[in-house]
């Protein structure tokens, strides 16, 4: 890869331990892709965990005196004082979430701790070239704000965050963004939750690949399209989509394609998502608590679940979760919703990763989640999928009917 | 002897250099799928259960798994000393990069030869990353 003179002498180091370090992962990354230059990216987001990992990179970088050169934005970890009040979290593990945000902190990030930045707190425009990690939040990027990211790592992410580029390879490049699985969706579309349902499907059916989607009849919703991303990439690794008649960056289908012919056709209908939505029920009964938020909920949904639990006590044997991002649980905390939520029985945490050892309490439990992500990370035993609905009635009685 | 061992072009993507036993894969590996105090497979139905990749030059076609458990699936081993000593795959993604980089372990690809064809499970494998040259000594020559 052709390296600029600025970018040579970061390589030697001249601009410090951590820039440098930064630096060579790129140029690896780079290197193993082919591409021939770096470009400018105008903002980073790094999927940071409280884990091993991740905070040896993100310490390496912020001890070497690094800086992030463009807005970088972080995912969720954990409110480690909210969990601290009630639970045990093994005092090992929450010094490595302690220490993970300190160094993003040190390092110039964002704090924004949310998997859904680009709701709020890191917003790529149309055209911006960017890096943002987390499976969820790259195709969103991609495909319905129609900025060109890569799937990236937490690290790769941080590091083109610090340097204020990326290598140019993959989805920086337009032929690398043509479609290719066409999919005829016959299903009925009423709510984020057939989304979530669909999302999974596509992801399970293609894997790797770029989906075409046609048949879609009404402008998806914000949240629908948030289940989409995050569920597609579970079963599968979907870093972009194509919505004919509504995506931004190719809106017919033939311009999705580039004039190519898809290399594979699929239909789904009412029977596929009834075959996703019986895999997914793994339990029955009883239930120990209900997590919901992964993706982190929207203002809009975090309403929802208030107005479902207006004047509602939830079941005594049951813990109920609702994970989201400050800056919703500020607004929410404002505008009353967390007080009916509170006043349920019920918990809103911010800054929190369902998929983290704050959830410890609940290793051996049952629940349910509307989300198959939710489920997949398995911090606790097992989880049951329903929609939201299904989730508060089956946490108000303590069991599913 | 010089004749029994093959010499191969390959593309470097994070250098150094490691030599070991080969353990040959034909399906992806999701390090976190592996026991970080020892280094076996775990992964339940993968062609590798119950084998040890600990300081081997691990063959295989791709990695697999979100970015999160990947990179933290290798950097455990890497910690424990059961990392590989090299890895040499067909296809690269970003996360494998960014997995091997952080532990310092070569990684190469394009071997000027498929691998799969040269190298067998306990041939004796040299990987000079920076050189862009693999070299195999057939087991038992």
């Amino acid at each position: 890869m052709y390296l600029t003179k600025e970018e040579e002498l970061i390589c030697k180091g001249e601009m410090g331990k951590g820039m440098q370090e930064a630096i060579k992962l790129l140029i690896a990354i780079g290197d193993a892709y082919d591409a021939e230059k770096m470009i400018p990216i105008s903002r980073a987001h790094a999927a940071s965990s409280g884990q091993e990992g991740d905070l040896y990179f993100v310490e390496l970088l912020a001890d070497g005196g690094a800086h992030c050169k463009v807005p970088t934005s972080t995912n969720p970890v954990y409110d480690i004082e909210y969990f601290d009040n009630l639970f045990e979290v093994p005092k090992n593990e929450a010094e490595v979430a302690r220490r993970v945000m300190e160094a993003y902190k040190r390092v110039g990030a964002i704090l924004s701790w949310s998997c859904i930045p680009y709701m709020a707190e890191n917003i790529p425009l149309y055209g911006e070239t960017v890096a943002f990690s987390e499976s969820s939040a790259t195709p969103y990027v991609n495909s319905v704000i129609g900025a060109r990211t890569n799937r990236e790592a937490a690290q790769s992410a941080l590091a083109a965050g610090v340097i204020g580029k990326t290598p140019k390879y993959g989805l920086h490049i337009k032929e690398n963004r043509k479609g290719t699985h066409l999919v005829k969706v016959e299903a009925t579309l009423k709510d984020e939750f057939d989304y979530t349902l669909l999302g999974y499907y596509v992801g399970k059916r293609i894997g790797y690949g770029i989906p075409v989607l046609t048949g879609i009849s009404r402008l998806p919703k914000t949240e629908e399209l948030i289940n989409f991303c995050a569920m597609s990439n579970v079963p599968g690794a979907i870093s972009m989509f194509y919505i004919a008649g509504f995506t931004v960056e190719a809106s017919i289908v033939k311009e999705a394609f580039q004039g190519d012919k898809p290399k594979d056709k699929i239909t789904v209908t009412d029977h596929e998502l009834k075959q996703v939505y019986e895999e997914l029920q793994t339990t029955s009964g009883k239930i120990d608590f209900v997590m919901l938020g992964c993706p982190h909920y929207t203002l809009k949904q975090v309403e929802e679940a208030a107005r479902l639990l207006d004047g509602k006590k939830i079941h005594d044997g049951v813990s109920f979760w609702v994970c989201t991002s400050a800056t919703t649980k500020t607004l929410a905390q404002r505008i009353g919703y967390i007080d009916v939520i509170e006043g349920a029985g019920g918990h809103v945490v911010a800054d929190t990763c369902i998929d983290e050892p704050c959830w410890i309490a609940y290793k051996d439990k049952v629940g349910m989640t509307d989300s198959p992500k939710c489920a997949y990370y398995r911090r606790f035993k097992e989880a049951r999928v329903g929609r939201l609905q299904d989730c508060v009635e089956t946490a108000i009685k303590g069991k599913q009917e | 002897m010089k004749n029994s061992e093959i010499s191969l072009k390959c593309h470097k993507i994070v250098g150094g250099y490691g030599e070991g036993e080969a353990l040959v894969s034909h399906e992806p590996i999701c390090f976190y799928l592996t026991d970080p105090k020892t280094g076996i497979v775990r992964e339940r139905s993968h062609e590798l259960t119950g084998k040890n990749l600990a300081n081997k030059v691990l063959v295989f076609p791709s990695g697999k798994a979100s970015s999160v458990v990947q990179i933290d699936g290798l950097f455990k081993l890497a910690s424990n000393n059961v990392a590989p000593k090299a890895m040499i795959v067909k296809e690269v993604e970003t996360v494998l990069i960014v997995s091997a980089f952080l532990v310092k372990v070569p990684l190469v690809d394009r071997l000027e030869k498929d691998p799969f064809k040269i190298i067998h499970t306990g041939d004796f494998v040299k990987v000079d990353a920076e050189k862009g040259r693999v070299t195999v000594k057939k087991r038992g020559s």
